[in-house]
């Protein structure tokens, strides 16, 4: 008969039980390294989101229209006897306008994934009240289509964006321009475009995105009336903005409707460069930093567990003459790193925690109120993860060292 | 003594320190251990008594030669088979105890037996108790080992090295700490422990009286066996 007992274990506890002191020092190293490396994760996460946010208040997940087409640069001859034929590179004119938008919505509507699309007609424009002008863009847009595309009733401060649906001349103005024209819900406003035709408006609300640009230039107006302004006809479409379910695959899919429809497809990635470039930045400067708390903790306890297995180093020896094996030399001091790890990581989520609860509740002003900062359960588990990974290696280098511990040369001193 | 049973055997061992030149501690030891015998392994120090022993306990592993232990050869096997055959058939006294401070005494009786999983840990218990009962500590079962007296702890360390029942028993000078009414009660308990029990005991010593009194005597000289009385 055979019993398995975890004679390991209990001298691993019985170490940190009679060690109190430094093992409370080792898994303090830990709360502080986990909770550290979860809340600034946690934080990273809420401001990505905040921004993504504003950001989709303005631009769709991917937008498709017609790119410009460049004359080919350069005629290269098959042959030396005669020149190459140097053209002066320019766009090809032709209008940027999407043939047959119906069918294109509608195949686009088809496709897996697509949560809304919305057609837009923008046109360039003049918006006039006496002799003030201002120069911006008015989207023309199905108002019910394109609320649900970049969630404009929550930014709308005056007004209603629905009337937009009843008001054929209606206008969705942004606060900025709202303040240079001196206009109000109810007010009108002539707005002029490039084909110089102009037509007067009735501001059915006022919106304001906090992106003072934004703010400054844009307005959204009736499809039919964009299309009027451009003497265009009611198949007259700029482009296809459509959302889909999960904006990080933005890009596949973008390549994917580039495929589908021969229009060019961008994602809001692509669109936006600079202020993904920002936001990679800022990931790199907190993963590299929060992953160094985390390091210095690992350190502290492969500190603590180098101490313990050089002041143990004659148990060690007994124990090998005793029969212990290597393996069971390892496992005592593994063990000995997991459970004070474990209890780091416990006590360092838990402290996470109140940590995040505490930022939420700071008042930091602006359009963003309270501190982005949510539970972010992934944040969780890649701390609960990390945290075990480095306490096993913190655990399992000193133990590597105590299991080559020779005993005879411990015996013989 | 015709038809004795051989526990431990070695063929022409040798051995070489090479720090901090190469040196030729022992050469060609053929030496034999009987069930039951108290065997004693003496010389001056540098006569390679002690690497002698470490070569026996299958702790050091670099030697030429053969060993075998209870009919089988134990060189060349693992580190891992070799930490097996220690935990079953042989039992370690040391001229210091080495017991684990932080458990009681029994607990440090235990932990050869828990290792090995022979017995339930109420079996190892019991036997325990029995071993330290042999030992006249039983009243001392429960305290720390760190609060015992020097020859107290020495017999605990005897204990553990009893716990599981090992054929043989080896000691690197066991009562070389011990003042002379300690070493008197150990040098009793391995006398009764080869006669009663049928255990072989291999103590490596400097005392003269100690080795005396025991079964046969190894005697040492550089690195070579000078004299085996029986």
């Amino acid at each position: 008969m055979n019993y398995k007992h975890n004679i390991d274990s209990e001298i691993s506890i019985s170490y940190i039980v009679t060690n109190k002191k430094l093992t409370t020092i080792a898994a303090l190293g830990v709360i502080i390294g986990i909770a550290i490396f979860v809340f600034m994760n946690s934080m990273m996460k809420g401001f990505d989101r905040t921004s993504t946010d504003s950001l989709f208040k303005t631009v769709s997940h991917i937008r498709l229209f017609k790119d410009d087409e460049t004359s080919i640069p350069l005629v290269k001859n098959e042959t030396n006897d005669t020149e190459n034929i140097i053209i002066n590179p320019k766009i090809v004119p032709d209008n940027n306008v999407l043939i047959n938008p119906e069918a294109l919505i509608k195949l686009l509507q088809s496709q897996d994934n697509v949560t809304v699309v919305s057609p837009q007609t923008n046109v360039n424009v003049f918006y006039n009240n006496g002799k003030s002008q201002i120069s911006g863009l008015a989207s023309g847009v199905d108002i019910v289509e394109a609320d649900r595309m970049f969630n404009i009733k929550s930014y709308v401060v005056e007004g209603n964006a629905n009337d937009l649906k009843h008001v054929q001349n209606g206008i969705l103005l942004g606060v900025g321009i709202a303040d240079k024209m001196n206009v109000r819900t109810g007010d009108n406003i002539s707005i002029t475009s490039s084909k110089n035709v102009l037509k007067i408006m009735k501001v059915v609300g006022l919106f304001r995105t906090n992106n003072s640009v934004v703010d400054k230039s844009k307005s959204f107006i009736n499809s039919s009336f964009a299309q009027q302004l451009l003497q265009k006809n009611s198949s007259y479409i700029t482009e296809i903005n459509v959302n889909i379910k999960d904006y990080d695959n933005a890009l596949i899919y973008a390549e994917q409707f580039s495929k589908l429809t021969g229009y060019k497809a961008e994602d809001w990635k692509t669109a936006n460069e600079t202020l993904m470039a920002a936001a990679n930045m800022r990931k790199i400067i907190i993963t590299v930093i929060s992953f160094s708390i985390l390091l210095v903790a690992g350190f502290g306890i492969y500190n603590i567990l180098n101490m313990t297995v050089s002041q143990k180093i004659n148990d060690i020896a007994i124990l090998k003459a005793m029969g212990f094996r290597g393996g069971d030399v390892i496992r005592i001091f593994v063990q000995q790193a997991l459970i004070i790890g474990f209890f780091g990581i416990v006590l360092g989520l838990t402290l996470a925690t109140i940590l995040v609860n505490v930022l939420s509740h700071v008042y930091v002003g602006g359009d963003i109120g309270f501190f982005p900062i949510a539970f972010e359960p992934m944040q969780y588990l890649r701390g609960f993860i990390f945290g075990f990974i480095i306490t096993f290696l913190a655990g399992y280098i000193p133990a590597r060292k105590a299991a080559n511990v020779d005993p005879v040369s411990i015996f013989r001193k | 003594m015709t038809n004795r049973q051989i526990v431990l055997q070695t063929k022409n061992v040798g051995k070489y320190f090479y720090d901090p030149e190469k040196f030729r501690v022992l050469n060609n030891i053929s030496i034999e251990a009987y069930k039951g015998e108290f065997l004693t392994l003496v010389g001056k120090s540098g006569s390679g008594k002690s690497t002698l022993l470490y070569l026996l306990s299958t702790m050091d592993r670099d030697y030429d030669g053969e060993i075998w232990i209870d009919d089988k050869k134990v060189t060349g096997l693992t580190q891992n088979a070799l930490a097996e055959i220690r935990n079953e058939k042989i039992g370690f006294v040391f001229q210091f105890h080495y017991l684990l401070p932080e458990f009681s005494c029994l607990k440090n009786v235990m932990i050869p037996a828990l290792r090995l999983g022979q017995y339930s840990r109420q079996e190892i218990e019991e036997r325990a108790y029995k071993k330290l009962e042999i030992l006249g500590l039983q009243d001392q079962a429960l305290k720390p080992a760190s609060k015992l007296s020097g020859g107290q702890q020495q017999r605990v360390a005897i204990a553990r090295a009893l716990i599981n029942d090992p054929k043989i028993i080896m000691g690197d000078e066991p009562t070389g700490n011990l003042d002379s009414k300690n070493t008197q009660i150990v040098f009793d308990i391995f006398k009764q422990l080869t006669s009663e029990f049928g255990q072989t005991i291999i103590a490596v010593t400097h005392d003269n009286d100690f080795a005396k009194a025991s079964d046969r005597t190894i005697v040492m000289q550089d690195g070579e066996i000078l004299d085996a009385t029986l």
